[in-house]
Protein backbone atom coordinates (compact mmCIF):
# COMPACT_ATOMS: atom_id res chain seq x y z
CA UNK A 1 0.00 0.00 0.00
CA UNK A 2 2.89 2.14 0.81
CA UNK A 3 4.27 1.64 -2.75
CA UNK A 4 1.54 3.80 -4.28
CA UNK A 5 3.30 7.27 -3.80
CA UNK A 6 4.90 8.90 -6.75
CA UNK A 7 4.47 12.86 -5.37
CA UNK A 8 8.08 13.53 -4.71
CA UNK A 9 10.23 10.68 -6.37
CA UNK A 10 12.92 11.18 -8.32
CA UNK A 11 13.61 9.08 -11.57
CA UNK A 12 17.30 9.09 -12.58
CA UNK A 13 18.09 9.85 -16.27
CA UNK A 14 19.88 11.90 -18.79
CA UNK A 15 17.58 14.27 -20.30
CA UNK A 16 18.04 18.09 -20.89
CA UNK A 17 15.99 18.25 -17.97
CA UNK A 18 17.64 15.98 -15.55
CA UNK A 19 21.35 18.01 -16.79
CA UNK A 20 19.54 21.37 -15.76
CA UNK A 21 20.95 23.35 -12.92
CA UNK A 22 18.53 22.85 -9.88
CA UNK A 23 18.48 26.65 -9.46
CA UNK A 24 16.76 27.15 -13.23
CA UNK A 25 14.65 24.51 -12.95
CA UNK A 26 12.91 25.95 -9.22
CA UNK A 27 12.66 28.82 -10.63
CA UNK A 28 11.51 28.14 -13.65
CA UNK A 29 8.98 26.41 -12.29
CA UNK A 30 7.79 29.40 -10.30
CA UNK A 31 7.79 30.90 -13.78
CA UNK A 32 5.12 27.98 -15.31
CA UNK A 33 3.02 28.49 -11.97
CA UNK A 34 2.66 31.85 -12.73
CA UNK A 35 2.14 31.50 -16.11
CA UNK A 36 -0.19 28.67 -15.42
CA UNK A 37 -2.39 31.02 -12.61
CA UNK A 38 -2.59 33.73 -14.65
CA UNK A 39 -3.56 32.00 -18.16
CA UNK A 40 -7.14 33.27 -18.60
CA UNK A 41 -8.32 32.11 -21.69
CA UNK A 42 -8.88 28.51 -23.78
CA UNK A 43 -5.61 29.18 -26.57
CA UNK A 44 -3.65 30.13 -22.72
CA UNK A 45 -4.37 26.50 -21.33
CA UNK A 46 -4.09 24.84 -24.66
CA UNK A 47 -0.65 26.61 -25.38
CA UNK A 48 0.19 25.39 -21.55
CA UNK A 49 -0.69 22.06 -22.28
CA UNK A 50 1.08 21.47 -25.23
CA UNK A 51 4.27 23.32 -23.73
CA UNK A 52 3.71 20.95 -20.51
CA UNK A 53 3.04 18.12 -22.69
CA UNK A 54 6.04 18.85 -24.52
CA UNK A 55 8.47 19.20 -21.54
CA UNK A 56 7.50 15.76 -20.06
CA UNK A 57 8.13 13.82 -23.33
CA UNK A 58 11.39 15.41 -23.71
CA UNK A 59 12.32 14.82 -20.56
CA UNK A 60 11.51 10.93 -21.27
CA UNK A 61 9.69 9.96 -18.57
CA UNK A 62 7.38 7.52 -18.73
CA UNK A 63 4.12 9.54 -18.52
CA UNK A 64 2.40 7.51 -16.67
CA UNK A 65 4.68 8.53 -13.38
CA UNK A 66 3.80 12.09 -14.69
CA UNK A 67 -0.24 11.48 -14.11
CA UNK A 68 -0.16 8.54 -10.92
CA UNK A 69 1.14 11.98 -9.13
CA UNK A 70 -2.34 13.43 -9.68
CA UNK A 71 -4.15 10.53 -8.31
CA UNK A 72 -3.27 12.00 -4.59
CA UNK A 73 -5.10 14.76 -5.24
CA UNK A 74 -7.88 13.98 -7.47
CA UNK A 75 -10.60 14.76 -5.51
CA UNK A 76 -8.94 18.26 -4.39
CA UNK A 77 -9.38 18.71 -7.65
CA UNK A 78 -12.84 17.34 -8.19
CA UNK A 79 -13.81 19.25 -4.76
CA UNK A 80 -12.26 22.43 -6.51
CA UNK A 81 -14.06 22.10 -10.10
CA UNK A 82 -17.63 21.19 -7.94
CA UNK A 83 -17.27 24.34 -5.73
CA UNK A 84 -16.32 26.77 -8.36
CA UNK A 85 -19.49 25.26 -10.44
CA UNK A 86 -22.01 25.72 -8.21
CA UNK A 87 -20.87 29.03 -5.68
CA UNK A 88 -20.44 31.47 -8.82
CA UNK A 89 -22.24 34.37 -10.04
CA UNK A 90 -22.59 34.01 -13.25
CA UNK A 91 -25.23 36.02 -15.84
CA UNK A 92 -25.69 33.23 -18.32
CA UNK A 93 -28.26 30.37 -16.58
CA UNK A 94 -27.08 27.12 -18.05
CA UNK A 95 -29.02 24.51 -15.85
CA UNK A 96 -31.57 25.85 -12.92
CA UNK A 97 -32.92 23.33 -10.45
CA UNK A 98 -33.76 24.11 -6.89
CA UNK A 99 -30.88 26.31 -5.26
CA UNK A 100 -28.19 24.70 -7.67
CA UNK A 101 -27.77 26.96 -10.82
CA UNK A 102 -25.05 26.25 -13.08
CA UNK A 103 -24.01 29.40 -15.44
CA UNK A 104 -21.74 29.31 -18.14
CA UNK A 105 -19.15 31.86 -16.58
CA UNK A 106 -19.18 29.23 -13.91
CA UNK A 107 -18.51 26.38 -15.69
CA UNK A 108 -15.57 28.10 -17.83
CA UNK A 109 -14.21 29.20 -14.26
CA UNK A 110 -14.53 26.08 -13.07
CA UNK A 111 -13.11 24.35 -15.42
CA UNK A 112 -10.03 26.61 -15.63
CA UNK A 113 -9.55 26.29 -11.70
CA UNK A 114 -9.41 22.46 -12.08
CA UNK A 115 -6.85 22.97 -15.33
CA UNK A 116 -4.63 24.95 -13.40
CA UNK A 117 -4.34 22.69 -10.38
CA UNK A 118 -3.67 19.65 -13.31
CA UNK A 119 -1.03 21.98 -14.67
CA UNK A 120 0.22 22.71 -11.52
CA UNK A 121 0.68 19.29 -10.28
CA UNK A 122 2.48 18.45 -13.78
CA UNK A 123 4.52 20.72 -13.38
CA UNK A 124 5.98 20.32 -9.78
CA UNK A 125 6.01 16.46 -11.16
CA UNK A 126 8.50 17.27 -13.70
CA UNK A 127 10.43 19.41 -11.46
CA UNK A 128 10.78 16.74 -8.64
CA UNK A 129 11.24 13.64 -11.01
CA UNK A 130 13.89 15.01 -12.78
CA UNK A 131 16.04 16.54 -9.71
CA UNK A 132 17.04 14.42 -6.93
CA UNK A 133 16.06 15.70 -3.44
CA UNK A 134 19.80 16.25 -2.87
CA UNK A 135 20.11 18.68 -6.09
CA UNK A 136 16.82 20.34 -5.19
CA UNK A 137 17.86 21.51 -1.70
CA UNK A 138 20.96 22.44 -2.88
CA UNK A 139 19.27 24.24 -5.28
CA UNK A 140 17.17 25.67 -2.71
CA UNK A 141 19.89 26.53 -0.73
CA UNK A 142 21.63 28.83 -3.26
CA UNK A 143 18.88 30.49 -3.79
CA UNK A 144 17.89 31.41 0.00
CA UNK A 145 21.73 32.62 0.34
CA UNK A 146 21.26 35.94 -0.15
CA UNK A 147 18.78 35.82 2.67
CA UNK A 148 21.35 34.71 5.16
CA UNK A 149 22.28 38.50 5.49
CA UNK A 150 19.43 38.86 7.16
CA UNK A 151 19.85 35.93 9.46
CA UNK A 152 17.81 33.60 7.12
CA UNK A 153 19.02 30.11 8.04
CA UNK A 154 19.52 29.34 4.58
CA UNK A 155 22.06 26.43 4.93
CA UNK A 156 20.58 24.85 7.85
CA UNK A 157 16.84 24.78 6.45
CA UNK A 158 18.12 22.96 3.20
CA UNK A 159 19.95 20.42 5.55
CA UNK A 160 16.93 20.42 7.69
CA UNK A 161 14.99 19.16 4.04
CA UNK A 162 17.82 17.02 2.75
CA UNK A 163 17.38 14.91 5.80
CA UNK A 164 13.59 15.05 6.18
CA UNK A 165 13.48 14.01 2.18
CA UNK A 166 16.30 11.23 2.99
CA UNK A 167 14.49 10.04 5.65
CA UNK A 168 11.18 9.55 4.18
CA UNK A 169 12.35 6.26 2.64
CA UNK A 170 13.35 4.89 5.41
CA UNK A 171 10.24 5.66 7.51
CA UNK A 172 8.14 4.28 5.38
CA UNK A 173 9.93 1.05 5.25
CA UNK A 174 9.55 1.08 9.02
CA UNK A 175 6.61 1.67 8.89
CA UNK A 176 5.84 -1.09 6.89
CA UNK A 177 8.13 -3.13 8.75
CA UNK A 178 6.57 -2.33 12.24
CA UNK A 179 3.15 -2.70 10.58
CA UNK A 180 3.75 -6.52 9.22
CA UNK A 181 5.01 -7.47 12.73
CA UNK A 182 1.88 -6.51 14.49
CA UNK A 183 -0.18 -7.98 12.00
CA UNK A 184 1.59 -10.81 12.40
CA UNK A 185 0.70 -10.20 16.44
CA UNK A 186 -2.88 -10.46 15.05
CA UNK A 187 -3.58 -6.58 14.86
CA UNK A 188 -6.57 -5.37 12.12
CA UNK A 189 -5.26 -1.96 10.67
CA UNK A 190 -8.18 -2.26 8.31
CA UNK A 191 -11.98 -2.54 9.76
CA UNK A 192 -13.45 -1.13 12.50
CA UNK A 193 -14.80 2.19 12.98
CA UNK A 194 -12.83 5.50 13.27
CA UNK A 195 -12.30 5.28 16.56
CA UNK A 196 -10.74 1.81 17.04
CA UNK A 197 -9.22 2.60 13.80
CA UNK A 198 -7.43 4.99 15.59
CA UNK A 199 -6.28 2.80 18.27
CA UNK A 200 -5.16 0.35 16.28
CA UNK A 201 -2.61 2.78 15.15
CA UNK A 202 -0.56 3.20 18.54
CA UNK A 203 0.95 -0.19 17.87
CA UNK A 204 2.64 1.34 15.29
CA UNK A 205 2.86 4.62 16.17
CA UNK A 206 4.75 4.27 19.53
CA UNK A 207 7.50 2.44 18.11
CA UNK A 208 7.77 4.52 15.11
CA UNK A 209 8.58 7.47 17.32
CA UNK A 210 10.84 5.63 18.91
CA UNK A 211 12.79 4.16 16.11
CA UNK A 212 12.55 7.94 14.52
CA UNK A 213 14.10 9.44 17.86
CA UNK A 214 16.84 7.13 18.15
CA UNK A 215 17.78 7.78 14.34
CA UNK A 216 17.71 11.19 14.96
CA UNK A 217 20.32 10.99 17.81
CA UNK A 218 22.46 8.50 16.20
CA UNK A 219 22.31 10.76 13.14
CA UNK A 220 23.37 14.10 15.54
CA UNK A 221 26.47 12.27 17.05
CA UNK A 222 27.05 10.44 13.64
CA UNK A 223 27.46 14.43 12.20
CA UNK A 224 29.51 15.70 14.85
CA UNK A 225 31.62 13.28 14.88
CA UNK A 226 32.57 14.43 11.45
CA UNK A 227 32.75 18.31 12.83
CA UNK A 228 29.39 19.34 11.51
CA UNK A 229 29.47 22.80 11.62
CA UNK A 230 26.55 24.17 9.43
CA UNK A 231 27.23 25.72 6.45
CA UNK A 232 29.83 28.79 6.92
CA UNK A 233 33.04 28.47 4.20
CA UNK A 234 31.88 25.02 3.19
CA UNK A 235 32.80 24.00 -0.12
CA UNK A 236 30.85 21.21 -2.49
CA UNK A 237 31.92 18.67 -4.29
CA UNK A 238 29.13 19.53 -7.47
CA UNK A 239 29.39 23.06 -7.83
CA UNK A 240 26.14 24.23 -9.35
CA UNK A 241 26.98 26.08 -12.95
CA UNK A 242 24.50 27.31 -15.47
CA UNK A 243 24.63 26.20 -18.81
CA UNK A 244 23.40 27.16 -22.68
CA UNK A 245 20.77 24.33 -21.69
CA UNK A 246 19.49 26.39 -18.67
CA UNK A 247 19.37 29.83 -21.09
CA UNK A 248 17.38 27.95 -23.57
CA UNK A 249 14.81 26.56 -21.24
CA UNK A 250 14.64 29.93 -19.49
CA UNK A 251 13.80 31.69 -23.16
CA UNK A 252 11.18 28.95 -23.71
CA UNK A 253 9.33 29.47 -20.36
CA UNK A 254 9.71 33.06 -20.67
CA UNK A 255 8.12 33.12 -23.93
CA UNK A 256 5.47 30.40 -23.20
CA UNK A 257 4.39 32.57 -20.38
CA UNK A 258 4.44 35.66 -22.46
CA UNK A 259 1.93 33.97 -24.50
CA UNK A 260 0.06 32.68 -21.65
CA UNK A 261 -0.46 36.45 -20.27
CA UNK A 262 -1.43 38.01 -23.68
CA UNK A 263 -3.49 35.66 -24.66
CA UNK B 1 1.24 -29.20 11.46
CA UNK B 2 2.48 -29.07 7.55
CA UNK B 3 3.50 -26.53 5.24
CA UNK B 4 3.23 -26.79 1.78
CA UNK B 5 4.59 -24.56 -1.22
CA UNK B 6 3.94 -25.06 -4.57
CA UNK B 7 6.11 -23.20 -7.18
CA UNK B 8 6.02 -20.07 -5.69
CA UNK B 9 6.87 -17.04 -7.43
CA UNK B 10 6.73 -13.45 -5.99
CA UNK B 11 7.63 -10.55 -8.01
CA UNK B 12 8.31 -6.66 -6.22
CA UNK B 13 6.37 -3.87 -8.21
CA UNK B 14 5.07 -6.15 -10.86
CA UNK B 15 5.17 -4.14 -14.32
CA UNK B 16 6.83 -0.53 -13.19
CA UNK B 17 10.73 0.08 -13.74
CA UNK B 18 11.42 -1.17 -10.64
CA UNK B 19 10.43 -4.63 -10.92
CA UNK B 20 12.30 -6.83 -8.83
CA UNK B 21 11.46 -10.75 -8.68
CA UNK B 22 12.19 -11.97 -4.91
CA UNK B 23 11.30 -15.64 -4.77
CA UNK B 24 11.34 -17.47 -8.12
CA UNK B 25 9.45 -20.98 -8.36
CA UNK B 26 9.79 -22.09 -4.78
CA UNK B 27 8.36 -25.52 -4.22
CA UNK B 28 8.84 -27.39 -0.42
CA UNK B 29 7.17 -29.48 2.28
CA UNK B 30 7.90 -28.69 5.80
CA UNK B 31 6.32 -31.69 7.92
CA UNK B 32 4.85 -31.29 11.56
CA UNK B 33 7.71 -30.99 14.34
CA UNK B 34 10.51 -30.55 12.00
CA UNK B 35 13.21 -27.93 13.05
CA UNK B 36 14.29 -26.15 9.95
CA UNK B 37 16.80 -23.81 9.11
CA UNK B 38 16.56 -21.50 6.09
CA UNK B 39 19.48 -20.03 5.16
CA UNK B 40 20.69 -17.28 2.37
CA UNK B 41 22.84 -14.33 2.18
CA UNK B 42 21.18 -10.70 2.61
CA UNK B 43 18.60 -10.60 -0.09
CA UNK B 44 18.13 -13.94 -1.29
CA UNK B 45 14.75 -13.68 -0.73
CA UNK B 46 14.54 -15.70 2.82
CA UNK B 47 12.77 -12.87 4.78
CA UNK B 48 9.77 -12.82 1.72
CA UNK B 49 9.75 -16.27 1.86
CA UNK B 50 8.12 -16.58 5.31
CA UNK B 51 6.16 -13.40 5.10
CA UNK B 52 4.14 -15.76 2.47
CA UNK B 53 3.60 -18.11 5.13
CA UNK B 54 1.51 -16.29 7.43
CA UNK B 55 -0.07 -14.82 4.79
CA UNK B 56 1.41 -10.92 5.47
CA UNK B 57 2.15 -11.01 1.92
CA UNK B 58 0.37 -12.60 -1.38
CA UNK B 59 2.62 -14.61 -4.18
CA UNK B 60 2.12 -13.24 -7.21
CA UNK B 61 1.81 -16.77 -8.37
CA UNK B 62 1.96 -20.41 -7.09
CA UNK B 63 0.03 -22.25 -3.81
CA UNK B 64 0.65 -22.27 -0.24
CA UNK B 65 -0.94 -24.70 2.34
CA UNK B 66 -1.04 -24.39 5.79
CA UNK B 67 -1.96 -26.73 7.79
CA UNK B 68 -4.48 -27.59 5.41
CA UNK B 69 -5.65 -23.63 5.00
CA UNK B 70 -5.09 -22.66 1.64
CA UNK B 71 -3.45 -18.75 1.63
CA UNK B 72 -4.70 -18.38 -2.02
CA UNK B 73 -8.01 -18.99 -1.20
CA UNK B 74 -10.03 -15.50 -0.46
CA UNK B 75 -12.18 -17.03 2.04
CA UNK B 76 -9.18 -18.77 4.55
CA UNK B 77 -9.16 -16.15 7.38
CA UNK B 78 -6.05 -14.48 7.81
CA UNK B 79 -6.68 -14.85 11.53
CA UNK B 80 -7.04 -18.54 11.73
CA UNK B 81 -3.66 -18.27 9.87
CA UNK B 82 -1.55 -15.96 11.70
CA UNK B 83 -2.93 -17.85 15.06
CA UNK B 84 -1.33 -21.19 13.51
CA UNK B 85 1.36 -19.54 12.41
CA UNK B 86 3.59 -17.34 14.72
CA UNK B 87 6.35 -14.70 13.13
CA UNK B 88 8.95 -13.68 15.23
CA UNK B 89 10.36 -10.48 12.98
CA UNK B 90 14.26 -9.57 13.13
CA UNK B 91 14.93 -6.95 15.43
CA UNK B 92 11.75 -7.70 17.14
CA UNK B 93 12.07 -5.24 19.74
CA UNK B 94 11.74 -2.72 17.81
CA UNK B 95 7.71 -3.76 17.66
CA UNK B 96 7.47 -3.07 21.16
CA UNK B 97 5.23 -0.24 22.33
CA UNK B 98 2.96 -1.05 25.72
CA UNK B 99 3.61 0.56 29.14
CA UNK B 100 3.88 -2.61 30.82
CA UNK B 101 6.03 -5.65 29.69
CA UNK B 102 3.04 -7.79 30.57
CA UNK B 103 0.56 -5.62 28.71
CA UNK B 104 2.58 -5.88 25.35
CA UNK B 105 2.73 -9.74 25.72
CA UNK B 106 -0.90 -9.85 26.18
CA UNK B 107 -1.56 -7.83 22.91
CA UNK B 108 -1.18 -11.10 20.35
CA UNK B 109 -3.41 -13.18 22.67
CA UNK B 110 -6.35 -10.25 23.13
CA UNK B 111 -6.27 -9.71 19.38
CA UNK B 112 -6.73 -13.44 18.80
CA UNK B 113 -9.96 -12.87 21.09
CA UNK B 114 -9.12 -13.94 24.84
CA UNK B 115 -10.54 -12.51 27.58
CA UNK B 116 -8.12 -10.26 30.27
CA UNK B 117 -7.68 -12.88 32.12
CA UNK B 118 -6.76 -15.73 29.73
CA UNK B 119 -4.15 -13.66 28.08
CA UNK B 120 -2.49 -12.78 31.01
CA UNK B 121 -2.26 -16.27 32.18
CA UNK B 122 -0.66 -17.15 28.52
CA UNK B 123 1.68 -14.06 28.57
CA UNK B 124 3.39 -14.98 32.50
CA UNK B 125 3.65 -18.38 30.83
CA UNK B 126 5.26 -17.18 27.48
CA UNK B 127 7.46 -15.11 29.52
CA UNK B 128 8.44 -17.80 31.72
CA UNK B 129 9.74 -19.52 28.88
CA UNK B 130 11.60 -17.16 27.63
CA UNK B 131 13.47 -17.01 30.59
CA UNK B 132 11.92 -13.82 31.98
CA UNK B 133 10.72 -15.09 35.82
CA UNK B 134 11.00 -12.54 37.98
CA UNK B 135 7.63 -11.50 38.15
CA UNK B 136 8.42 -7.64 39.82
CA UNK B 137 9.66 -6.82 36.34
CA UNK B 138 6.45 -7.48 34.44
CA UNK B 139 4.84 -3.97 35.46
CA UNK B 140 7.66 -2.44 34.02
CA UNK B 141 7.84 -0.43 30.54
CA UNK B 142 9.60 -2.90 28.35
CA UNK B 143 11.83 0.62 27.07
CA UNK B 144 13.55 0.07 30.43
CA UNK B 145 15.07 -3.21 29.30
CA UNK B 146 18.32 -4.08 28.05
CA UNK B 147 18.53 -5.10 24.59
CA UNK B 148 18.79 -8.89 24.84
CA UNK B 149 15.60 -8.70 27.49
CA UNK B 150 13.63 -6.75 24.93
CA UNK B 151 13.91 -9.30 22.33
CA UNK B 152 13.14 -11.84 24.92
CA UNK B 153 9.81 -9.75 26.02
CA UNK B 154 9.46 -9.91 22.00
CA UNK B 155 9.68 -13.31 21.42
CA UNK B 156 7.28 -14.16 24.22
CA UNK B 157 4.81 -11.75 22.63
CA UNK B 158 4.45 -14.33 20.02
CA UNK B 159 4.79 -17.35 21.65
CA UNK B 160 1.87 -16.22 24.14
CA UNK B 161 -0.21 -16.79 21.13
CA UNK B 162 0.40 -20.20 20.79
CA UNK B 163 1.13 -20.88 17.35
CA UNK B 164 1.55 -24.43 16.20
CA UNK B 165 4.73 -23.14 13.99
CA UNK B 166 7.08 -20.68 14.83
CA UNK B 167 8.85 -19.01 12.26
CA UNK B 168 11.95 -16.51 14.04
CA UNK B 169 13.94 -14.25 11.24
CA UNK B 170 17.41 -14.53 12.68
CA UNK B 171 16.66 -14.37 16.02
CA UNK B 172 20.05 -13.64 17.63
CA UNK B 173 20.72 -10.85 15.07
CA UNK B 174 23.13 -8.24 16.67
CA UNK B 175 23.33 -9.60 20.52
CA UNK B 176 26.31 -10.77 22.07
CA UNK B 177 27.56 -14.01 22.97
CA UNK B 178 25.98 -14.55 26.11
CA UNK B 179 22.70 -13.14 24.43
CA UNK B 180 23.00 -15.69 21.99
CA UNK B 181 23.49 -18.65 23.53
CA UNK B 182 20.66 -17.57 25.34
CA UNK B 183 18.19 -17.23 23.04
CA UNK B 184 19.41 -20.36 21.03
CA UNK B 185 18.82 -22.43 24.12
CA UNK B 186 15.33 -21.12 24.21
CA UNK B 187 14.51 -21.70 20.92
CA UNK B 188 15.41 -25.51 21.45
CA UNK B 189 14.04 -26.19 24.51
CA UNK B 190 10.79 -24.68 23.00
CA UNK B 191 10.84 -27.00 20.25
CA UNK B 192 11.55 -30.19 22.35
CA UNK B 193 8.88 -28.97 25.01
CA UNK B 194 5.59 -27.49 22.67
CA UNK B 195 6.87 -29.83 19.54
CA UNK B 196 5.73 -27.08 17.39
CA UNK B 197 7.27 -27.17 13.68
CA UNK B 198 9.88 -24.65 13.99
CA UNK B 199 11.72 -22.62 11.15
CA UNK B 200 14.77 -20.20 11.70
CA UNK B 201 16.31 -17.63 9.58
CA UNK B 202 19.59 -17.15 9.58
CA UNK B 203 23.10 -16.24 8.27
CA UNK B 204 24.74 -18.64 10.83
CA UNK B 205 25.47 -21.76 9.30
CA UNK B 206 26.78 -22.39 13.13
CA UNK B 207 23.72 -21.79 14.85
CA UNK B 208 21.85 -24.04 12.06
CA UNK B 209 24.12 -26.65 12.38
CA UNK B 210 23.40 -27.06 15.88
CA UNK B 211 19.56 -27.11 15.75
CA UNK B 212 18.11 -27.80 12.84
CA UNK B 213 17.35 -31.34 11.33
CA UNK B 214 16.93 -30.12 7.96
CA UNK B 215 18.32 -27.13 6.05
CA UNK B 216 17.27 -25.31 3.09
CA UNK B 217 19.65 -22.82 1.21
CA UNK B 218 18.19 -19.67 -0.65
CA UNK B 219 20.32 -18.32 -3.37
CA UNK B 220 19.31 -15.03 -5.70
CA UNK B 221 15.07 -16.05 -5.02
CA UNK B 222 15.79 -19.69 -5.72
CA UNK B 223 15.47 -22.53 -3.35
CA UNK B 224 19.03 -24.19 -4.08
CA UNK B 225 19.34 -27.05 -1.72
CA UNK B 226 17.16 -28.94 0.64
CA UNK B 227 18.45 -31.58 2.88
CA UNK B 228 19.55 -33.18 6.20
CA UNK B 229 22.46 -31.05 7.32
CA UNK B 230 25.32 -33.10 6.50
CA UNK B 231 23.84 -33.53 2.86
CA UNK B 232 23.80 -29.88 2.68
CA UNK B 233 27.78 -29.38 4.27
CA UNK B 234 28.99 -31.93 1.99
CA UNK B 235 28.46 -29.59 -1.14
CA UNK B 236 30.93 -26.74 0.37
CA UNK B 237 31.36 -25.49 -2.96
CA UNK B 238 28.00 -24.50 -4.00
CA UNK B 239 27.36 -23.08 -0.29
CA UNK B 240 30.20 -20.52 -1.39
CA UNK B 241 28.97 -19.89 -4.54
CA UNK B 242 25.86 -18.86 -2.22
CA UNK B 243 27.84 -16.25 -0.60
CA UNK B 244 27.73 -18.62 2.52
CA UNK B 245 30.46 -20.87 4.27
CA UNK B 246 30.48 -24.13 6.02
CA UNK B 247 30.33 -23.88 9.98
CA UNK B 248 34.15 -24.19 10.74
CA UNK B 249 33.25 -27.70 12.38
CA UNK B 250 32.33 -28.89 8.74
CA UNK B 251 35.04 -26.94 7.47
CA UNK B 252 37.36 -28.83 9.93
CA UNK B 253 36.01 -31.94 8.92
CA UNK B 254 36.31 -31.42 5.36
CA UNK B 255 40.21 -30.47 5.60
CA UNK B 256 40.52 -33.69 7.68
CA UNK B 257 38.68 -35.63 5.17
CA UNK B 258 40.96 -34.13 2.51
CA UNK B 259 44.33 -34.63 4.41
CA UNK B 260 42.95 -38.41 4.37
CA UNK B 261 41.61 -39.10 7.50
CA UNK B 262 38.63 -41.04 7.89
CA UNK B 263 35.58 -38.64 9.21
CA UNK B 264 31.82 -39.56 8.48
CA UNK B 265 29.75 -36.76 7.01
CA UNK B 266 27.25 -36.62 10.04
CA UNK B 267 30.39 -35.11 11.97
CA UNK B 268 29.68 -31.67 11.55
CA UNK B 269 29.08 -30.60 15.58
CA UNK B 270 31.69 -30.10 17.79
CA UNK B 271 30.91 -32.76 19.70
CA UNK B 272 30.60 -35.35 16.88
CA UNK B 273 33.53 -34.56 15.57
CA UNK B 274 35.86 -34.07 18.05
CA UNK B 275 34.82 -38.00 19.05
CA UNK B 276 35.73 -38.63 14.83
CA UNK B 277 39.01 -37.31 14.84
CA UNK B 278 40.01 -39.56 18.59
CA UNK B 279 38.40 -42.59 16.48
CA UNK B 280 40.38 -41.48 13.31
CA UNK B 281 43.73 -40.64 15.59
CA UNK B 282 43.13 -43.60 17.49
CA UNK B 283 43.41 -46.03 14.66
CA UNK B 284 46.58 -44.39 12.66
CA UNK B 285 48.04 -44.97 16.06
CA UNK B 286 47.56 -48.95 16.23
CA UNK B 287 48.48 -49.07 12.23
CA UNK B 288 52.11 -47.24 13.73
Amino acid sequence: MLDNITLGQYLPGNSFLHRMDPRAKILLTVVMIVAVFTANTWIGYAGLFLFIGGTALLSRINLKFIIKGVKPIFYIILLTFFINLFFNSGETVLVEWGVVRITKEGLVNATFMALRLLLLVFCTQLLTLTTSPIALTDGLERLLKPLSKIGFPSHELAMMMSIALRFIPTLMEETDKIMKAQMARGADFESGNLINRAKAMLPLLVPLFVSAFRRADELAMAMEARCYRGGDNRTRMKVLKFTKVDAIAAAAVLAMTAFAIIF
Amino acid sequence: MSIEIRNLIHTYMAGGPFERTAIEDVSLTIEDGEFVGLIGHTGSGKSTLIMHLNGLIKPTSGSILVDGLDLMDKKTSLKDVRKKVGLVFQYPEYQLFEETILKDVMFGPKNLGLSDQEAEERARHALRQVGLADESMYEKSPFELSGGQKRRVAIAGVLAMKPTTLILDEPTAGLDPRGREEILSLIKRYHEEEKVTLIMVSHSMTDVSRLCSRILVMDHSRLVMNGTPDEVFMNGDRLMQAGLALPPCAELAERLRGAGFDIPADAYRPGELKQAILRSLGRGKSHA
